[in-house]
């Protein structure tokens, strides 16, 4: 609980533990395995928060869609509920909620402070040990509810699986608009249950491949708005705009590094050809990674900092492959049929997601970052460009749908494919990190 | 509680849809001149000579290439060269090629093969006489499909490399 409260005191929510009685919070049997293929979603009873207003069946409802959605959680339907909690610090009659068959209750409470703040308080129980698992409590601006709510699904997304959760996190994606031989692309930000939806930037230019910073407040992404294509970096809070680098010629492809100190990407050579360069952000030294004749694009760092994934078709024909953080020993890893690009580093450092196109379909995968163990978790006419939640459980990509592109989600396991809602249609999404 | 507040910081695309039919399947069939395509709506003959027109028209603004290739195919080559005996002698225009792919690639590397086409495109041209210095490329990868469909036909029409004039006079 102690890290939890420094994550929580980090990104300016207060937390406090509530305990009720003596109960210790022992370590029960209540955990879903999430590492296995099949799981069986677990029931759990998500009670209205206590209020006076209808906030508190707000708040309830954000969170069992979180949970509900990682399809780990299987909310029970509140018409079935036999008890009706009205006060969230006594302890609840566990027998009613053990013969609907709970396995985990959640109830709460919301409130308003005499400053304004809102106040949350929820506990996570165990109904068949009889035992609270969690409680926390939090104070924030009302406006930033939904965010209090995600990041109550986090903490019983963590308890019960062993596992960060990933609820507390946005997306930003290219907003695509009107008709396919003219469409507008816009850099749009969510949260990751496409709520508050925000455009960031005004469609007339093109823009794409937006990637967050690991602090999540900038994103680097490529635009047409001058007189060349160029990678670019945007304070999404102040929305001030700056050029990455002052290439010749065409830059794109951007990630950052994970220390957030550096921005790697390709520039396009005179002769067509592509290398992958970094620039650091403080000094403004530009470094050039790789010499080939050839395309080499996509790059992305391992979580450490010390590798890189790439795409190059030196080989002849689109393939990952991965060096040293100085572009030291290149070495393929992918070898099936078909073609490899955009591969990206699991944030845990054990997988690397791609795109493949095989046999007139494409493909999203993963495989080890020796190449070996590939599985392939979505086919499709058309998609690409995954992105990892931040625990490396699930990822979202973009597919062609019929008119246009839209998002998904999918587990790890390949299960678990999940629309994820926005206004347009929508493409290349990149998934935050978590604050902590 | 200090940091309560923090947490807020918290050119046209021209449809080609109706010529379709007449592309047929890739490759060798593909017309490579723009009259082919009926672009600009204009009977070859009625451009006035050295105008975007009679370039667009008569001369053709655009070639194609096969799948994941950025090679100058033969048919190609005839248009290039066309358009570089055109641009010779009306030496007042700077150009922009613009190099683009079709939808069967991701996103970035189809920007890399979008621009490799067009290099291509701006070689050929200067092997030709065009100075170097008129001609400048950009990529769109396959942001800007003038065939929205799916198939074959459609991909085979979003494969290209397109010589637009501009800068007349500069």
């Amino acid at each position: 609980m102690k890290n939890t409260l420094t994550a929580f005191f980090s990104i300016g929510l207060m937390a406090a533990g509530i305990a009720l009685a003596a109960v210790q919070p022992a370590r029960a049997q209540l955990e879903i395995d999430i590492t296995q293929g099949v799981v069986e979603p677990m029931p759990i009873a998500i009670t209205d928060f206590v209020s006076s207003g209808s906030q508190g069946g707000e708040i309830a409802a954000v969170v069992a869609a979180d949970l509900k959605r990682s399809g780990l959680f299987k909310p029970i339907d509140k018409g079935a509920f036999i008890e009706k909690v009205s006060n969230p610090d006594v302890a609840p009659r566990f027998n009613d909620w053990t013969v609907i068959n709970a396995q985990a209750l959640v109830t709460g409470r919301v409130s308003q402070e005499a400053d304004g703040r809102l106040r949350a308080e929820f506990r996570l129980w165990d109904t068949f040990a009889g035992q609270q698992l969690i409680g926390e409590q939090f104070f924030a601006n009302p406006t930033n509810w939904r965010r209090v709510a995600h990041i109550i699904a986090d903490a019983i997304y963590e308890r019960l699986t062993g596992e960060k959760g990933y609820f507390d996190t946005r997306i930003v994606y290219v907003d695509e608009s009107g008709p396919k031989n003219g469409r507008v692309k816009r850099l749009a930000i969510m949260d990751q249950d496409g709520a508050n939806q925000r455009t960031l930037t005004d469609g007339r230019s093109i823009v794409m491949t937006p990637r967050f910073s690991p602090n999540r407040q900038e994103i680097t992404y490529m635009s047409y708005e001058g007189s060349q294509p160029q990678v670019y970096l945007l304070q999404i809070e102040t929305g001030q705009r700056e050029l990455v680098g002052n290439f010749p010629g065409m830059t794109f492809a951007p990630r950052f590094s994970p220390d957030g100190q550096k921005v790697i990407m390709s520039l396009m050579r005179e002769d067509g050809n592509s290398n992958i360069y970094t620039m650091d952000l403080r000094s403004r030294n530009t470094t050039r990674l790789t010499n080939s004749n050839s395309i080499d694009t996509s790059p992305s760092y391992s979580p450490d900092g010390s590798r890189i994934v790439f795409t190059s078709d030196r080989g002849g024909r689109p393939h990952i492959y991965t060096m040293g953080a100085d572009g030291s020993n290149p070495q393929r890893i992918s070898f099936g049929d078909g073609t490899y690009s955009t591969p990206v580093w699991s944030p845990r450092g054990d997988l690397i997601a791609f795109t493949k196109q095989t046999a007139g379909e494409f493909q999203i995968g993963v495989m080890r970052t020796d190449g070996s163990g590939e599985r392939i978790l979505s086919s499709g006419r058309l998609q690409e460009g995954p992105t990892w939640a931040p625990n490396g459980r699930v990822l979202m990509f973009f597919r062609e749908t019929g008119g246009g592109p839209k998002l998904f989600s999918i587990d790890l396991t390949g299960r678990n494919e999940q629309p994820i809602p926005t206004p347009n249609f929508a493409s290349d999404p990149a998934w935050s990190p978590l604050l902590d | 509680m200090r940091r309560i507040a923090a947490i807020t910081r918290n050119p046209v695309a021209i449809a080609l849809v109706a010529m379709l039919a007449v592309a047929g399947c890739a490759g060798k069939n593909t017309p490579n001149n723009a009259a082919d395509l009926g672009l600009g709506g204009a009977g070859a003959g009625a451009a006035t000579p050295g105008s975007t027109q009679d370039f667009t028209v008569n001369v053709g603004d655009r070639i194609f290439f096969d799948t994941d290739s950025s090679l100058i195919r033969a048919d190609a080559q005839q248009t290039l060269a066309r358009q570089a005996q055109w641009l010779n002698r009306y030496a007042q225009y700077s150009i922009t090629v613009e190099g683009h792919a079709d939808e069967r690639g991701t996103r970035e590397y189809n920007l890399a093969l979008g621009a490799r086409r067009a290099a291509a495109a701006r070689d050929f041209l200067v092997s030709q006489g065009v100075a170097a210095n008129r001609i400048r490329t950009i990529s769109y990868g396959k942001e800007r499909p003038v065939a929205v469909c799916d198939d074959i036909s459609c991909w085979s029409q979003n494969r290209r490399a397109v010589t637009v004039l501009g800068g007349a006079g500069s």
